[in-house]
Formats: structure tokens, sequence, C-alpha cells
């Protein structure tokens, strides 16, 4: 077992983890933050995509000793400080970007990191930065028009399906 | 997974040291190993990453116009700082797996491993690499030693890669939508002194160089030079995404339309 330290969602955290312990296993367990969510477990399907020093990446496919001393962020920390949902949240919420919610968490991180880098996507560019998001009620047409308007852009530019 | 140490030196020396030790692996961004240790395929007793090793990262040019990239730089990095001096890898780099992959994945897990349907092993490869090691240079030429097989002796990590600059390339990836792998991929490279064809995705042998493209190409380089040109069948990985023969085709369409784009 090692320890480690990290700084998850603003709060400093630590645990023991042996090596083998992924990032999504010490986020869920020890930490309760069941948020993030495992779908494929293979780093195919993104539910589990949290922040790592501002990027995303796959917490099943990256071990918690590696996160030792980064930033980390979960959907836990995507809400505005008052609680109230955050501009991309209230976007999945007003465009219907999710169906059953499982892929939800994963998708606002991911659109979350695209908009970071770049804060006016095309349809085009959204639909390939999500890539790694898997959607299995094909919700992927809302969940593109939420990203378009949470990045302030006309979301009924794309025809409606 | 079985269980198993893991190790974060945070200089090559340290990592050198750490894989000295019994049953040792390196670990770069994880993004296949990680995968086949769930699947209990492979089970190190230590793991040393080498994502904390400064030395190890980034992307520059060396005296002799080489763009050189260090083993830990993750495809994302060298999909954006690549972009000016080598277009074709910097896009090769961008359209690896999905943007999170691309965030830890790098390209000194992706030679070490040699997946026969990875990309970056036909850039290498196609631009006549040179691959640095803790210990020696080996020529991509001498580096790739058939499916999952390189040159790397135990123990040995890549350290950096040195990409002679064509005048002009193309990589054409016809992708496996699911793996998000090349099912077959061409990496065409021009350069003064003839033009290099490496292809992945599509040989039981892993990546390999299309000499007879390369002559054709090298005396005139256009789609046509190689539209009467093929390749046999006969050691092409079959699966139930592609017959041998359908990749056999493939390497032909994809190297056309790789000189026509470069």
């Amino acid at each position: 077992m090692t320890t480690v330290n990290m700084t998850v969602n603003g709060k400093a955290v630590s645990g023991d983890v042996e090596g083998r312990t992924l990032l999504v296993e010490f986020l869920r367990g020890p930490l309760g933050l069941t948020g993030t969510h495992v779908g494929c477990d293979t780093s195919q399907c993104g539910a589990c995509v949290v922040h790592v020093n501002g990027e995303a990446v796959k917490s099943c496919t990256m071990f918690a000793a590696e996160a030792d001393g980064a930033e980390v962020a979960t959907i836990e920390g995507m809400a505005n400080a008052d609680g109230s949902l955050s501009t991309i949240q209230q976007a999945f919420q007003d465009h219907h970007g999710l169906q059953c919610g499982f892929c939800t968490p994963g998708m606002v991180m991911s659109a979350a990191a695209l908009l970071k880098d770049n804060p006016k996507p095309s349809e085009a560019e959204i639909r390939a930065y999500l890539e790694g998001n898997i959607c299995r009620c094909t919700g992927y047409h809302n969940i593109v028009k939420a990203i378009l308007a949470a990045s302030g852009q006309d979301a009924d530019a794309i025809a409606a399906e | 997974m079985y269980a198993f140490e893991i190790d974060r030196p945070t200089t090559l020396a340290a990592a050198v040291e750490a894989m000295g030790a019994e049953e040792a692996q390196a670990l770069g961004g994880g993004q296949t190993l990680i995968p086949t240790l769930k699947q209990r395929l492979a089970s190190p007793a230590r793991l040393v990453s080498l994502a904390g090793i400064a030395e190890l990262q980034g992307v520059c040019k060396d005296d002799a116009g080489r763009v050189c990239i260090g083993s830990a730089t993750t495809h994302a990095t060298v999909a954006k700082e690549a972009a000016g001096d080598y277009p074709a890898l910097a896009a090769l780099a961008g359209g690896i797996g999905d943007p999170a992959v691309r965030n830890r994945g790098t390209i000194g897990g992706s030679l070490a491993n040699n997946d026969p349907a990875a990309c970056y092993p036909s850039a290498a490869l196609a631009s006549g690499a040179t691959i640095v090691t803790n210990t020696r240079e080996i020529a991509a030429d001498d580096f790739f030693d058939g499916m999952f097989t390189t040159a790397l002796e135990e123990g040995e990590i890549i350290t950096e890669v040195k990409f002679p600059v064509p005048e002009k390339a193309n990589y054409q990836k016809f992708e496996q939508p699911a793996s998000r792998f090349a099912l077959t991929g061409v990496f065409v490279a021009k350069y003064a002194d003839g033009v290099r064809v490496a292809v992945t995705g599509a040989s039981e042998d892993g990546v390999f160089r299309w000499t007879e493209a390369e002559e054709a190409l090298s005396a005139n380089f256009s789609p046509d030079a190689v539209a009467g040109l093929s390749v046999s069948a006969d050691d092409m990985i079959a699966d139930l995404h592609g017959t041998k023969e359908y990749r056999a085709h493939l390497v032909n369409v994809l190297t056309r339309r790789a000189v026509a784009a470069a």
C-alpha cells in the first residue's frame, strides 16, 4: 500500500491505495464520490471521465497512485458554489441532454474540457470531441445541442430530429 | 488485475534502476497496458511509471532539423506541438483513440507496445525515425520486429524519438469505429532521396514498408503511380471486421489517398 495525496474538487484528500487501485475506485470507494460512473471499464465509453490537472482522462484507465499530487475534478465539483447547476449542467437539463443519465457525468466532464480549450466549438467539433463518450440511449443529438447552448451558441442551428 | 507495486520515479536514472527489479515493466500512459492488466494478460510484479519524468517530456527540433519527441509525451501534446513542424505526424497523433485517451497515451508507450493496428509505428517507419533509448539509438527499420515485438531489451526504456521532416507526408487511417484503432492505416512520406510507405493494421507481422509502392512513388509521386500495384493478401490479418483480401485492397486505396492528400 502507498499513501496518495491529491486535491479533489478543491479539497485536499489522502488515502492508502494498492498499486492496482484505479483512480475511479479511489474516487467512488474511499472518497464516496459515486457520481463518476464505471460503464465499460475498458476505456471505451467515457462514463468515468474526470479532469486531472485540467485535462479530461478516463479514470478507469489510470491508477490512483499516478494521481498523487494532482488536482482532480469530478462531476460533484461542477455545480456553482451556491449549489445551483453550472451552465453546462443547466444546458443538459434545458435541452434534455440525457435519458437514463448513466453517461451524463462523463459527457459533462468532456464538454467542460472541450469548452475550456475551444469556447465556441462547431457542431462537428463537438461530435468529434465526444468520440470517446458513448450514450446508449442514443441521446447524442440533444447532448450536442446542450453543449452548443452552453457555449452561448444557437442550439436550434442544428437540424431538429 | 493481479497485485503489483508501482514506482513513480522523477528521473530517467531512477527509472532505469527501478526497471532492474525482478519482473518490472515500464508504464507509459497505460491506455493499452491497464486494459491488458485487467484481462490478466500481463502480471508484472512492479510497474515503473514514466509519466512523472520531466526529461522524457516535450517536442523540439534538433540541429539536423529533426522533430524530437520525448517518449512520455502524450498524443494530445504531439498533436498540438508538432503541428507546425510536422503536420502529418501531428494529425496522426490527433486521431489516435479519443480526446481522453490522447491526454494519457504516449508515443513511447505506443512504439514499445507495437500493436499491429497502432498508428505511431507507421509514422516512425515511414519517416525513417530514430528511436533513442537509455542505452542506444535504434533505426525504425531495425526496431519493429513483428506483432507486439520490438528490438528493445529487457529493462530498456525509450527516451526520445527523432523524426526527419519530409517534404510532404500524409497518414490515412481507415478506422475501426469501436476500438478506434486502424483497421488499416498507411503513412506516406516524401523525402529528397525517395518516398517511404509504411502500413499498419494490415499484416500479421505488424507494421511493414510497401517497397514496391515506394519505388513507384519515388519515380512519380502521384496516386496513378500505384494504381496498378497490389500487396499480397497472404500474410494479412483476418478478423470479423475485414478479410485478408479486404485489408490488402485497403492498403492500395489508402496509399493513393495519402499521396493525393500529401
